[in-house]
């Protein structure tokens, strides 16, 4: 019994050390740029600096052969939800880098337009400061992010895989993000801020403060 | 803004040939021009709008047959009524002319789109649509450009703040199912 235990504990940790060292070593991201800090990611990739060679990444043009993530540039709100979508597309286990000011908190655009910080739809891994950040604190960055996949890796060596999920969704929790319920509107997209009013008898509009005025178009004119 | 300034006779004389052919063939159709540093600016009447863009680039005179610019602005606070103006940048090839056009549209009124007589103002009509909530009458498609369609504030209103209402913002990201941290 003893040996049996034995045998199955060096197995398991040989098995994890190795997966550990392999996705450590081969991150692949994905071919994904929102704005001026995709030019130093790319050029981070490129011959001068050459990361994506150096440190066995390989850009994937599809979300579902990449296990990581770099968020490199200004989020909108129009863009969050195809992020949260790509982001979902990864199969586990994944991570995400927010690299530049913009994707970490919003950058100079404080504004009605920008998700004030990546992490407020997908949980972030490493932060990368900078606007932008140059090719080197990308790859500080990447470097930070092959130690927390041994830690990650270390925690499902050391408690089995069902803790290391659970430890992911603490994660999770820890970033404040929680399910809600999909509230999809039926139909095509309600055309601006004129709606029906519950009797469905004219349209009112939903800017607060504003005025009922009827919709073109509608024959109410 | 010296339409209707005294002393006719002073006037009359300095008024572009162009301004006095508009004021004959639409009476009552303009209501004021100025002349900033020989650039011409003529403010017309919101119905007219119409007519008088046709008639621009129509008459052999004239010609303005490009529409390089539209845009929207929001007047509040700078006057009581109407809210917004629009503004037309017209360029006439022919003749190597430009000249600007300026109309009121009430908070919640409308203007005629001028998309069927030029139509590069299509895109131009629903951005200013998008920021301020301008109707355009007569645009063969008035949809948000830029922003989503169910989108729940003209941004550029000068009584929307820059950062706009977060809440809603998140709302909307919400119903795409989008598991967000709502802003408190």
């Amino acid at each position: 019994m003893l040996d049996n235990r034995f045998e199955k504990n060096i197995l398991t940790t040989t098995v994890d050390s190795l997966f550990n060292w392999a996705r450590r070593s081969s991150l692949w991201p994905m071919t994904f740029g929102l704005a001026c800090c995709a030019i130093e990611m790319i050029s981070g990739a490129q011959s001068r600096w050459d990361f994506a060679e150096r440190f066995g990444m390989l850009y994937r043009a599809s979300p579902r052969q990449s296990d990581l993530m770099i968020v490199a540039g200004t989020v909108t709100y129009k863009m969050a939800p195809l992020v949260y979508q790509l982001y979902e597309q990864m199969p586990d286990p994944k991570w995400v880098i927010s690299m530049g000011a913009c994707a970490n908190f919003g950058g100079p655009f404080d504004t009605y337009a920008t998700l004030q910080g990546v992490d407020r739809v997908i949980p972030v891994d490493v932060y990368v400061s900078g606007c932008p950040p140059t090719p080197e604190g990308l790859i500080s960055g990447i470097l930070e992010l092959q130690n927390r996949v041994i830690k990650y890796d270390t925690i499902a060596k050391q408690q089995g895989p069902i803790a290391a999920q659970n430890l992911r969704l603490q994660e999770r929790r820890e970033a404040g993000l929680k399910q809600v319920v999909s509230i999809r509107q039926a139909g095509p997209a309600a055309h601006t801020m004129l709606v029906k009013d519950p009797t469905g008898e004219r349209y009112v509009s939903t800017l607060r403060g504003g005025a009922e005025r009827p919709r073109l178009g509608s024959g109410e004119e | 803004m010296t339409g209707k300034a005294g002393a006719p006779q002073a006037e009359a004389p300095r008024e572009p040939a162009i301004v006095t052919d508009l004021r004959t063939r639409f009476p009552d159709s303009i209501e004021g021009l100025s002349n900033f540093r020989g650039q011409l600016t003529i403010r017309v009447r919101n119905e007219a709008i119409g007519a008088v863009c046709r008639y621009l680039r129509d008459a052999a005179d004239w010609r303005f047959d490009m529409l390089a610019d539209l845009c929207g602005v929001d007047m509040l606070r700078l006057r009581a009524a109407p809210r917004f103006d629009v503004i037309y940048h017209l360029y006439s090839v022919a003749h190597n002319r430009r000249l600007r056009l300026k109309a009121a549209v009430d908070e919640w009124g409308s203007i005629e789109s001028v998309t069927p007589i030029w139509p590069g103002a299509n895109w131009q009509e629903r951005e200013a649509y998008d920021m301020f909530g301008i109707v355009f009458d007569g645009h063969p498609d008035l949809r948000r450009i830029l922003l989503p369609d169910d989108w729940h504030e003209y941004p550029l209103r000068k009584d929307i703040v820059q950062e706009g209402d977060r809440l809603e913002a998140d709302r909307w990201l919400s119903r795409q199912g989008i598991p967000v941290r709502l802003t408190e």
